[in-house]
């Protein structure tokens, strides 16, 4: 077990920089997930701190030692891929004692260390199975097996889950998090998966572009994100930008979204971007959840208007409506006994006391 | 299930389902006739060879239909293999085949897998030029070869030409490239995440390549296995040259050179020496086609 120190690592593929300078600290016993859309330099950091990959600039420590021309074997990492990557002709134990039996650990230890990492994960009646006569989430138990017999200093997960259904998926979600949970092994997970991210780490790192856009707990990313990107990546449905603009009216600060519709914003809102100037164009960034039907007796800071939907999704628990405000395509969510119906008019409340403002040429939320 | 589908298709189910049908039937009449007109003529030879194999000197000159044996007679197995000249052509070929199929391998496993898995500078430029070397004829590499040897002979006074072993020497510059290039092919159908799970469990390039790559790749090995044994079996050309006493000559050489005195064809034992010769490749496919067919790469990843 051991902390992991990402210092300004860049990793260049000839002119391509796919990672671009992140720092980054993780602490032991950590559940960390980098998270963020394809060719975010999310898998080749992890690729980094695995030594797969080379780092063209920086540092990389495990354990407080700097790893970065130690070779992958030596770096006491396991590593539990996308594709599972199991050796076929090798049985499960076979699989699971490969890496503990290559550094000629004596027999009873390895029999001991199969037998309880096969039993943490259920797969004890499967030890002497081939690979392919497993499904998918066996395959998946087995490989995380395999890392959790050599008990390493760090975990790599290599979007563990992609290649399952949907079901498995969740399944495999919480017998992740269990697992953790019993050996507590220093953790870094890729996923492009926000909800997988949200769902497992401790502290989430949202990239983009080779670079760290955010770190955070779940929930300070949810609820605070720092960029359009973040507000807009963690969520579903994603959080809705609206251009807006802040303008003074009888001593108090609204927000106009079009011509007809504008809000005064709540005191602590009003308080907070008070300093803007009033020419720049900004954005409202507001939750779905915060974009509700409205109702007789709205809370301070909760305004209501008139729209049309154009579609509404009945998901059972809550009902998506989907409308336009001058052109921008909007998504609400409703209680699903407020009578939406595709086409037809509603009015909807504004939780402005949720709501973001982010300046629109910068991204940056204020 | 599909024939509800069909169902539900009504008035044109019929046409439909049975243009497929037709279709699929035209093809296999096409397939079967291509393929049995492609059996017929590689059969033929063959058959010929086992029925003038069971004839006598007399009845192959007779003028009777060729392709019925009357008197079926063993003697030309017998002459040939109590012959200690074709006995000791097919020992020749037979330990020529066995050290050339090691050495190739020997060479061959460890370069695909470096040409295919160790990036480095030129590798690919070097995996193609492997494979151009294979393209050259040895029909024009036979006389510069004599050469080279001849001078490598004068320079070390180690006799190589006239002798079998010189063989060992020449033909994996036949089998060498293309196993390669076959190997580098399997190699690279190993996915990328076997070799780094390997490298993270500890192995080094040498563990990941014997303890991983060649037990995945095993159908491939026996393909090139197989490979390199026919080239070394059936090379003509290259001992033709080579070697010329009778006590160095491999089979296919030695059957023509020794049955065939001046303008008399000994036919019957021609024949039979050529079909015991054709019988150890049969030999080892028969016994490898399996492991050849077999994939055992299945359940490695996702799939």
């Amino acid at each position: 077990m051991a902390d992991v120190a990402l210092r300004k690592v860049v990793k260049r593929y000839d002119d391509v920089e796919a990672v671009r300078g992140i720092d980054l600290d993780i602490a032991d016993h950590e559940f960390i997930v980098l998270v963020g859309p394809s060719g975010c330099g999310k898998s080749t950091t992890l690729r980094m701190i695995a030594g797969l990959e080379d780092i063209s600039d920086g540092d990389i420590m495990i354990g407080g030692d700097v790893v970065n021309d130690v070779p992958p074997k030596d770096r006491d990492i396991a590593m539990v891929f996308q594709n599972y990557a199991l050796y076929p002709h090798m049985t499960v134990a076979e699989n699971m004692s490969f890496g503990l039996r290559l550094k000629h650990y004596p027999k009873a230890e390895i029999k001991a260390r199969v037998t309880e990492a096969a039993r943490l994960l259920d797969i004890t009646d499967l030890i002497d199975r081939k690979p392919k006569q497993l499904s998918g989430g066996q395959r998946q138990r087995v490989a995380m097996g395999r890392a959790i017999v050599r008990n390493p200093k760090v975990f790599l997960f290599d979007e563990p889950l992609s290649n399952l259904d949907a079901k498995l998926r969740v399944q495999m979600r919480i017998e992740i998090k269990k697992v953790h949970q019993k050996v507590r092994t220093t953790t870094v997970y890729v996923t492009h998966d926000q909800v997988e991210a949200m769902t497992l780490a401790d502290r989430v790192v949202v990239m983009n572009k080779g670079r760290i856009e955010q770190i955070g707990t779940p929930n300070e990313l949810y609820h605070k994100p720092a960029t359009r990107f973040v507000a807009g990546f963690i969520g579903s449905p994603a959080m809705n930008f609206i251009p807006c603009r802040l303008e003074d009216a009888g001593g108090t600060l609204q927000i106009r979204l079009t011509d007809r519709i504008a809000f005064a914003l709540p005191p602590a809102r009003a308080a907070r971007y008070n300093a803007l100037p009033r020419t720049e164009k900004l954005l409202l960034g507001l939750r779905p959840e915060h974009l509700t039907e409205s109702h007789a007796h709205l809370e301070p800071g909760v305004e209501s208007f008139d729209t049309v939907l154009d579609v509404t999704e009945p998901m059972g628990m809550e009902t998506l409506v989907y409308f336009g405000l001058e052109g921008t395509p909007i998504c609400g969510r409703v209680n699903p006994n407020a009578g939406a119906k595709d086409g037809a008019p509603m009015r909807l409340a504004m939780d402005l006391n949720n709501m973001h403002l982010l300046n629109e040429a910068t991204g940056v939320v204020l | 299930m599909s024939t509800l589908a069909i169902d539900k298709a009504g008035p044109s189910r019929k046409v439909k389902y049975g243009s497929m049908s037709r279709d699929r039937a035209w093809a296999l009449r096409w397939s079967y006739f291509f393929l049995v007109l492609f059996a017929i003529f590689f059969l033929t030879p063959p058959i010929y060879m086992l029925i003038t194999s069971l004839k006598s000197s007399a009845e192959i000159s007779a003028a009777t239909n060729p392709w019925w044996v009357f008197h079926p007679t063993l003697s030309n197995y017998v002459e040939l293999l109590s012959s200690n000249q074709f006995l000791r052509f097919f020992w020749n070929s037979s330990v020529i085949s066995i050290i050339v199929v090691i050495v190739t391998m020997m060479i061959s496993i460890p370069a695909a897998f470096a040409l295919a898995r160790m990036k480095f500078w030129g590798s690919a430029t070097l995996a193609t030029g492997v494979f151009l070397t294979y393209l050259i004829p040895d029909s024009l590499l036979f006389i510069p070869l004599f050469k080279v040897l001849g001078v490598v002979q004068d320079l070390t006074g180690i006799t190589l030409l006239n002798r079998w072993y010189v063989l060992v020497f020449i033909y994996p510059t036949l089998t060498v490239p293309f196993c390669t290039w076959i190997m580098i092919g399997y190699f690279a159908s190993i996915p990328k995440e076997l070799d780094e799970a390997a490298l993270i469990d500890g192995a080094s390039w040498l563990q990941t390549l014997t303890r991983i790559f060649i037990p995945v790749a095993l159908p491939g090995l026996i393909a090139a296995t197989i490979f390199a044994f026919t080239v070394s079996w059936a090379q003509f050309l290259y001992p033709l040259v080579f070697t010329t006493s009778v006590d160095q000559l491999v089979l296919p050489v030695g059957i023509t050179t020794t049955l065939i005195k001046g303008d008399v064809f000994n036919w019957g034992q021609i024949m039979t020496g050529a079909l015991l010769g054709a019988a150890p490749p049969l030999v080892i496919y028969a016994f490898l086609m399996d492991y050849y067919i077999a994939g055992l790469t299945a359940g490695a990843t996702k799939g």
